[in-house]
């Protein structure tokens, strides 16, 4: 198989010719001599089909992934087990090659999806209504707290809390620094947000007050009293909340929260080698004309029947043009299926099940890990599914032992928090076995 | 098109009429009417600070979604909130169906309004 453009040399000659030009570099005149790389690519030669297809499988056999190892590493991605009626049924083509649906005619299939992804979204999450998702966590915060801003007006301050994933602050920095709107952090308390920081950075100012829970750190928050240091200013309070922790804990709505974000790749969609994830939005009544993105409505056609179309397009773009508070014009559709199928699979009761064996799982390894002499809880705190441990190693060296016994683990704290040395965060899902987590605390043991 | 004695009318077709002090708006029969049925008003928050020019809300109709500009400078006083449930008060009777309430920081602001004379001729010319 030819590199890259299989041109021969005639073809290029006749292609050359045509145009009137000598050679191909000269094509490149107008970039400045300084910028170009004057020489060839270094690639290496090409291969045949069959000499290719032998490379590629020998480089894939080189990945390890979650069937090859055990994994207690987490951080925002997680190893939940996912049935297989999801896969099945996600890759029929009637839902993998549609498009965003924008002719209801022809769309009824994806648009129903859709929607009862949202209905169980805005279940989940204990809050009026949802958009059909964002691309991830990270952007599921960033489009909360522009949403807030653009509801909020004249203020342009956005409060987020320390224990909030360091990835997602460094998305929201990223972008909001372009719209002059201020991020400010606030700092931690043993683990959880630091409420006294926090009302002595609230003001007339701040829009929206941002916090994870469970936290980057996996301890369960004290949602309520935080919630409302952010109302007593009228400022928007969203929560970041891994959407497998609301089988068993109490609904963001519940607790006064305005804007519930957050990743679902948790529900019924692979680790992905890192993405496409699926980021969930829902808000109140208040709210949810502000809410971004793609929206399916349930309505009735010429006949009365049942029918789902695209909803409430006013906000968006094609229609407010720049005064539009978002631009995103599609949604992760199939990932939102896979959640959707996961979801109706699993069922209320099978959620709540897995929320209480991921706890119960995870409470079963901090016994261990804390019974072995050098480790020790990070921070004393009520934990969902991941709890940070602090050791007397190198947590680059314990990883690499772990990684030689099949055992993928430990994210390192201290790589973002300074102050978080020989510490490491480790998750455990349903999925994770009595018989892994003693031979996860056997090998730390003799570390 | 109808067009009320005795209040204040901005470019953007909102009326203001005046009391001690507190500018009470509302957008004109004119502009309902071009809008078609209104679905949703955004309204501000009360005590807002605002200055003349500024977007104080969004009338969403059926045709379109526009900003809504306050003719007026000064805190937000009071807003009607039977238009979250009903927007269409707005395009049944514009005059009773105020939006917010506003105490003026700058009454001077209200010369640089138009008269309902004035408005009239300024509807014909846009028309």
């Amino acid at each position: 198989m030819h590199k890259f453009i299989p041109n021969t040399k005639e073809d290029k000659n006749k292609m050359l010719e045509a145009i009137g030009v000598e050679s191909i570099e000269e094509l490149f005149t107008e970039i400045p001599e300084e910028f170009r790389l004057g020489r060839d690519l270094d690639l290496p030669e090409q291969m045949a089909e069959m000499e290719l297809r032998k490379h590629m499988r020998d480089l894939g056999k080189k990945n390890q992934s979650t069937d090859d190892l055990t994994c207690f590493l987490g951080a925002g991605a997680y190893d939940h087990y996912i049935p297989s009626v999801v896969k099945n049924l996600a890759s029929r083509s009637e839902f993998y090659t549609a498009y965003t649906p924008y002719q209801p005619e022809i769309s009824q299939g994806t648009l129903r999806v859709i929607f009862e992804y949202q209905t169980m979204i805005a279940e989940l999450t204990g809050l009026y209504a949802s958009n059909a998702s964002l691309y991830d966590g990270q952007t599921a915060v960033v489009e909360g707290a522009i949403m807030a801003v653009a509801k909020m007006r004249k203020r342009e301050t956005v409060l987020v809390s320390a224990s909030v994933h360091p990835e997602t602050r460094k998305v929201l920095k990223t972008y909001l620094e372009h719209q002059d709107i201020k991020v400010i952090e606030v700092g931690l308390d043993n683990g959880v947000t630091d409420i006294n920081d926090l009302k002595g950075k609230m003001s007339k100012d701040v829009a929206t007050v941002i916090v994870q829970s469970p936290n980057f750190f996996g301890i369960i928050e004290d949602i309520e009293p935080l919630a409302e240091v952010a109302h007593e200013q009228k400022s928007i309070f969203m929560q970041s909340v891994d959407p497998m922790s609301l089988g068993i804990l109490k609904s963001p709505g519940e607790m006064g929260v305005d804007i519930a974000v957050g990743d679902a790749q948790c529900f019924g969609n692979g680790l992905n080698f890192g993405g496409p994830y699926l980021g969930f939005i829902a808000t109140t009544d208040k709210l949810f004309r502000k809410l971004p993105g793609r929206i399916v409505g349930e309505t009735t056609d010429e006949e009365g029947k049942r029918a789902y179309v695209l909803t409430l397009q006013a906000r968006e773009q094609h229609i407010r043009r720049e005064r539009a508070t978002s631009n995103i014009c599609s949604n992760q559709a199939l990932n939102a299926l896979m959640a959707t199928i996961y979801l109706s699979t699993v069922g209320k009761q099978g959620l709540k099940e897995i929320a209480l064996q991921c706890i119960n799982k995870t409470n079963y390894a901090i016994e261990k890990i804390t019974a072995l002499e050098g480790y020790e809880l990070l921070f004393d705190q009520p934990v969902f599914k991941e709890f940070a441990i602090k050791g007397t190693s190198d947590v680059q060296k314990i990883k690499d032992k772990l990684l030689e016994e099949g055992i993928l683990g430990g994210y390192s704290l201290g790589t973002e928090y300074d102050t978080f040395k020989n510490s490491a965060l480790y998750a455990v899902t349903e999925k994770r076995t009595k018989e892994e987590i003693d031979k996860l605390a056997e090998v730390l043991e003799v570390i | 098109m109808k067009v009320k004695k005795g209040l204040y009318y901005s470019e953007d077709h909102e009326w203001v009429k005046v009391e001690e002090g507190v500018a009470t708006i509302g957008i004109t029969d004119f502009a309902q009417h071009s809008m078609g049925e209104i679905v949703y008003v955004e309204l501000p928050m009360e005590e807002d600070e605002l200055e003349a020019g500024d977007v104080f809300g969004v009338l969403e109709s059926v045709k379109a979604a526009s900003d809504s500009f306050t003719p007026v400078s000064g805190e937000v006083v009071a807003v009607n909130e039977a238009l979250e449930d009903e927007p269409e008060l707005i395009n049944e009777s514009p005059y009773d169906a105020w939006i917010l309430k506003i105490m003026m920081s700058n009454e001077s602001e209200i010369k640089d309004l138009m008269s309902p004379e004035e408005y009239e001729e300024f509807c014909n010319k846009e028309d």
